[in-house]
């Protein structure tokens, strides 16, 4: 049997009955937040930033919503700080995990 | 309704008649009249489906791989160096667990360059997870087409199909095929409707990295929907006879009861051996004929069954696993392990090179005369 | 089951002409089988191709090796290509010619029967082909349902008409014409 956890989303599959047929996830990948990884945080500068939303482009997961100013969802960046390199503006800049 | 046909236009018309939604296909000869006569179905509006034109085999199956994960019924069609050139998505789709249904036309690998019928090319993917079947005749290709969808697409199964038939000995010959009514055939085909499929509603991730602990349950499961086929395929069979009167198992006998003598062997041989069995008979041969239609699953149960009484064993296979023997003769004598009868494996008809009824009573007089050995070479010019 | 084999060069419709003549018997309830030698084919060169009709299932799936019917749509091939090889005794040989069946002897067959019809004159005048190239794969037929009873004419010229998309009725047409004058 599929066991839930406390987390109630996250659906632990024990046995290969519990398996679907094919590699395939029980649901949508959104329950799976991948920020749990991170070590770095990066921060958008709403002063500096001018909305060319070049870190909405780069960012791989993706990550950063092309909202004014753009967004960081941290339930999903993984802290790459690829948004920190490509910034043309050096607009966005980050800060230790855990400190 | 009755129909001459050749067995390419038979699988066209299969396909057809299995309402498939899509169809991604390359041509290559000797398939080439698959994709030609689907193309002007689907053109006309006799069949409401996609036909999407494609730059290679690779992107064939992958277009079928794509809409099928979306829950659509797809199919294609190819042979030889087009089917090695899709071997990638080949184990995709069967690990995807895609029941897509795909009609080989047998024919040989170059070089030496040929367009003959040979079953090298679906007997080197043995090992991908997909069922395969070889046809006897064009209605056991229109027959099988409409059997497959429904074995593959049984919620226990879910596993892709290749239909194999001989190049030229069927795909370019015309038989009478009978087509039945197109309401029967929905009533034994109905659409299919997935359970996990690819959906902006209920979003899933599909074959991403699977580490070692899932792996191998997935590998497990595959072996096992295999194992679960040999019923499916069973019942299918017999359900198939209710409804229109044919009946299709994983193997046939032949006038084996009694026989001393029993050739195995697949596809298009397996009629002309039907005709070589009678002739020797009249002549006194006890000799039998033992049809293997599936080589995967593999119907171990059934070989077992089928020729434990004989006395000698021989089997015929079209294509040559180099170093060791013909695949259908190695799998079945490893099916008769133990039981001590003596078998001989007989490598016939490569590149297209005709099988006659002379040359099958050949191998029956050698099994007469001779010891057994694993690769007898029939009619090598020497 | 009656097994035919037809010998013509590439470019005459030898094949299609194994097809029509399947498709006559078909119509007539038979179980038929037709196909062509599985080579590549070059306008000149030597063709062969098989036409087998039965009441019972068609089982078999290989080259036609003892045939009961020979049907020769080039005199020319006579002497150039082991034609006669295998033939049953009392054969039957229709050859499109314009000379007469007790023109030709054929040392390798058994009391075999001979039959001719000038299939090339017959196809020009209902203006298939050329001088040089007449198409006589339709014309044959009716000199074929003739000398064997296979089928009839009227199951011939149905046949032409489905399978031949241009000249319907002069296909047709021709091949009563030669099941009328066939000689031997």
């Amino acid at each position: 049997m599929a066991k839930k956890t406390d987390k109630a989303e996250i659906i632990i599959l024990e046995t290969a009955d519990d398996m679907p047929p094919m590699p395939a996830s029980m649901g949508s990948m959104r329950v799976n937040k991948t920020a749990s990884w991170r070590s770095i945080r990066p921060i958008i500068l709403e002063d500096k930033c001018r909305r060319c939303m070049t870190c909405w482009k780069f960012c791989p997961e993706p990550a950063i919503y092309p909202t004014d100013p753009p967004t960081i969802d941290y339930d999903f960046c993984k802290g790459c700080g690829i948004c920190i390199n490509e910034c043309p503006f050096d607009a966005i800049t980050s800060e230790k995990e855990g400190k | 309704m009755k129909k001459v046909l050749t067995g390419n236009f038979a699988a066209a018309y299969g396909a057809t008649a299995a309402k498939v939604n899509v169809v991604a296909a390359y041509p290559i000869t000797p398939q080439t009249t698959i994709v030609e006569i689907l193309s002007e179905i689907v053109a006309d509006g006799h069949l409401k489906a996609d036909f999407i034109k494609v730059e290679s085999e690779h992107s064939a199956l992958a277009a079928c791989i794509g809409a099928q994960a979306a829950g659509a019924r797809t199919y294609t069609a190819t042979s030889a160096q087009g089917l090695a050139l899709m071997h990638e998505l080949i184990h995709w789709a069967a690990r995807g667990r895609l029941p897509i249904v795909l009609t080989n036309v047998n024919r040989a690998m170059g070089p030496g360059w040929s367009i003959w019928a040979d079953t090298t090319d679906s007997i080197s993917e043995r090992d991908t997870g997909w069922m395969q079947v070889y046809c006897e005749n064009n209605q056991e290709v229109f027959d099988t087409i409409l059997m497959s969808y429904k074995i593959a697409e049984n919620e226990d199964i879910l596993l892709p199909q290749l239909v194999n038939l001989d190049a030229f000995f069927l795909s370019h010959t015309s038989q009478v095929v009978d087509m039945y009514d197109q309401k029967t055939i929905d009533s034994f085909l109905p659409p299919y409707k997935p359970t996990i499929k690819l959906d902006v509603e209920n979003p899933r991730s599909f074959g991403a990295l699977t580490s070692p602990e899932h792996y191998y349950e997935f590998s497990y499961k595959i072996a096992m929907a295999h194992e679960k086929a040999k019923q499916v395929i069973a019942d299918t069979g017999r359900e198939f006879k209710k409804i229109f009167g044919r009946e299709y198992g994983m193997t046939e006998s032949y006038r084996c009861d009694d026989a001393e003598y029993i050739l195995v062997t697949y596809g298009t041989i397996a009629g002309t051996a039907k005709d070589a069995v009678d002739r020797m008979r009249e002549k006194g041969i006890k000799v039998g004929a033992f049809k293997i239609r599936y080589f995967r699953p593999f119907p171990v149960e059934d070989v077992v069954a089928g020729l434990s009484h004989a006395k000698k064993i021989g089997v015929i296979d079209r294509a040559v696993s180099y170093g060791h023997g013909g695949a259908f003769f190695t799998e079945s004598k490893a099916a008769m392990y133990g039981h001590d009868i003596p078998m001989y494996g007989f490598i016939a008809g490569l590149g297209g090179r005709d099988v006659s009824i002379e040359d099958i009573s050949g191998m029956v007089g050698h099994m007469q005369h001779q010891d057994p050995e694993n690769m007898i070479w029939i009619g090598v010019k020497k | 089951m009656i097994e035919i084999r037809f010998h013509g060069r590439g470019g005459q419709g030898s094949v299609k002409a194994s097809d029509i003549l399947a498709m006559a018997a078909f119509k007539e309830g038979k179980e038929v089988q037709s196909f062509p030698f599985f080579g590549v084919e070059r306008r000149g060169a030597p063709v062969t191709a098989f036409t087998r009709i039965s009441d019972d299932e068609i089982r078999i799936h290989c080259y036609i090796y003892e045939p009961d019917v020979l049907v020769i749509l080039d005199p020319s091939l006579i002497g150039a290509v082991p034609l006669t090889e295998g033939l049953k005794p009392n054969g039957k040989i229709i050859i499109n010619t314009v000379k007469d069946p007790r023109d030709f002897t054929f040392d390798d067959a058994e009391n075999p029967q001979v039959f001719t019809v000038d299939c090339s004159t017959i196809a020009l005048e209902y203006g298939l082909g050329t001088a040089s190239a007449p198409i006589v794969n339709t014309a044959i037929l009716g000199a074929v349902a003739k000398a064997t009873g296979l089928v009839g004419i009227d199951s011939i010229t149905e046949a032409i008409k489905e399978k031949i998309p241009v000249k319907k009725e002069a296909n047709a047409e021709a091949a009563a014409k030669t099941f009328e004058q066939l000689r031997g």
